[in-house]
């Protein structure tokens, strides 16, 4: 069962992979290190004012760019609970499933929830709940091999699976 | 059931007849990559996985150009992770300074990615590949580390859509104007998750160089793959280069498309993108006086010989205004020596720019000419998002090689025929 609650921090549509983990951070894969420059070039604040638990909030196209497993993987490091968009890049879209970072295609939500909203995610039930406004979402379910994923523990537990299949 | 380039392609990888749009699918992958941001994560997966063997040396390649030659010790310990994990592997395809160049360039000249594979990269702009008609896609490290062990990837059979560039080029007009002027018009995500494929007269008469241009941009709108399918051209280039057999696969006539775009491109002038999009798309004699700093030619997108000769042309004679620095880096080792060999670099040493060995550089704010707050360049490069060649209060105008060179010239954005 995958529930979370906190804060919202609201951003635009495409944000992108460059906004997210800046290049000049990626001589290094350390999630703590990521995670200090989290969301940088899109508010050079973020890593300092976000609380474990938090949930970001974006527009269209989130996580455009380059195929940098070091976003999901900066935004996980530095306590975000979920990320719910209108919708995701794909490249973005596998690696947050391959990191097990939570995400949620809600556009209603998007559209009703802003920064410092009280947010709380049902993952399993695809269900957004602004606790603030005192309203609920549903969100596009996800796809039932990315539940099988997700179920297996990500991509790599799943290869495990079948490599041991194969050894059999 | 008739199918495009890309479901025949894909079905052709699994043990499947046909393969339809939405269908997820495990397949077979002929070629997979990694370089020194994205294989360190990827090799660590790998280890994860407790896999011992990679599913063939032959077909994995790992190429550091990002930060290579590297720029700083950390850099160098990813670099040396990739080094030590090919020594361990026996990967013959792992490529150190001096033989290196920048990955999607490097392969295809190498004639190691080829029409019809499947291949994925853990880099975005692995989608180059589609301009030889191959199916080809970026995906992230774990992807990379899964696929390294299994030989094998999932995907979601991808819509396709289809675009028709009807007319002749007119002068110093290239595919890199031709995709900007696409994105321009689609919009960033408007072939989110979709292949695209290019087609029509202009296409048939764009050289090589300008294909893997065109499909080098099509992440930046969105897509998951750009296609073009092979033809005489591909064919010239294939020759004595293809490391192994291939197969040329062709859209049925009645395949299905999601969107047909059709576009007649005789009127279309050099285009440039403004900061911070690439779908920001403005013809170059509509742009207001803009001042720049610094000029770069290269990268995966335009670093080839045709690229260098393009921007040679418009520099040869000339001086870069004493205002900017202009950088020419030509994409791999083979085109830094033809580029040598046909006297470029004496046109642009002469015009006093500076010509760089390979590496992808400040296309993505790594090094070799990182901007300050407040400057302004123009790059032959791909992304121009906020902060992408160095500081987040900088900007970036994408453009073609020769817009770029007229640009360094004159100081500021600029027609060629300014000149």
């Amino acid at each position: 069962m995958m529930n979370f609650r906190g804060k919202a921090w609201k951003f635009g549509d495409d944000v992108d992979t460059d906004a997210i983990i800046p290049a000049r951070y990626l001589n290094t894969s350390d999630p703590k290190a990521l995670a200090a420059h989290c969301m940088e070039d899109a508010d050079a604040t973020f890593s300092g004012k976000v609380n474990a638990g938090d949930v970001i909030i974006a527009g269209k196209n989130f996580g455009c760019g380059s195929s940098r497993e070091h976003a999901p993987v900066a935004i996980k490091a530095v306590g975000v609970s979920c990320v719910i968009a209108q919708s995701f890049a794909r490249i973005f879209y596998r690696n947050a499933f391959n990191t097990g970072l939570p995400i949620l295609e809600c556009p209603e939500a998007v559209a009703a929830i802003e920064t410092g909203d009280e947010v709380e995610v049902d993952l399993d039930q695809g269900v957004v709940a602004n606790v603030t406004k005192g309203v609920k979402y549903k969100a596009e379910p996800v796809p039932p091999f990315m539940q099988e994923l997700l179920n297996a523990g990500g991509l790599i537990p799943y290869v495990q699976k079948q490599l041991k299949k194969g050894a059999a | 059931m008739s199918m495009t380039i890309s479901e025949k392609i894909l079905a052709a990888h699994t043990d499947q007849a046909e393969v339809h749009p939405g269908e997820l699918i495990e397949a077979r992958v002929d070629f997979a990559l990694g370089n020194d941001i994205t294989a360190p994560l990827a090799i660590e997966a790998f280890r994860r996985a407790g896999a011992k063997k990679v599913f063939d040396p032959e077909r994995v390649a790992l190429i550091p150009d990002h930060f290579a030659p590297n720029k700083d010790i950390a850099s160098a310990m990813q670099v040396k992770m990739l080094r030590d994990f090919a020594h361990e592997q026996g990967l013959p395809h792992f490529y150190e300074v001096g033989r290196m160049g920048v990955e999607h360039a490097l392969l295809p000249e190498q004639g190691l990615v080829l029409p019809g594979d499947v291949i994925i990269g853990a880099d975005s702009h692995t989608c180059t590949y589609g301009a030889l008609g191959a199916f080809s896609t970026g995906v992230g490290s774990t992807d990379l580390g899964a696929a390294m062990i299994t030989g094998k990837v999932w995907f979601k059979v991808p819509a396709s859509v289809k675009f028709v560039y009807k007319g002749k080029r007119g002068p110093w007009v290239g595919g890199k104007d031709l995709i900007l002027y696409t994105i321009g018009q689609i919009g960033v995500d408007g072939a989110r998750y979709m292949a695209m494929e290019f087609t029509g007269e202009a296409i048939d008469s764009l050289p090589m160089s300008d294909r893997f241009t065109m499909s080098n941009m099509a992440i930046e709108a969105g897509a998951k793959a750009g296609l073009i399918a092979p033809d005489a051209t591909t064919e010239a280039y294939l020759k004595n280069r293809a490391a192994r057999p291939y197969r040329c696969y062709a859209s049925d006539p009645d395949a299905h498309y999601d969107a047909v775009y059709e576009w007649d491109i005789s009127n279309l002038t050099p285009v440039v993108a403004l900061p911070h999009s690439p779908g920001n798309v403005r013809p170059v004699s509509e742009i207001p006086k803009t001042d720049i700093d610094q000029v770069v030619i290269g990268s995966c997108t335009n670093g080839r010989l045709e690229d260098l000769r393009e921007a040679a042309k418009v520099l040869k004679g000339k001086k870069v205004s004493p205002n900017v620095r202009c950088l020419v880096i030509p994409a791999t080792q083979r085109i830094y020596q033809d580029a040598m060999r046909e006297g470029l670099f004496e046109i642009f040493l002469d015009a006093e720019a500076a010509v760089s060995t390979p590496t992808c550089g400040p296309c993505l704010g790594g090094h070799m000419g990182i901007l300050a707050a407040g400057e302004r360049a123009v790059a032959t490069t791909n992304r121009n998002f906020v902060g992408r060649m160095g500081h987040p209060e900088s900007e970036v105008y994408l453009s073609n090689p020769a817009v770029a060179a007229a640009s360094a010239v004159l100081g500021r954005i600029a027609h060629p025929d300014e000149l």
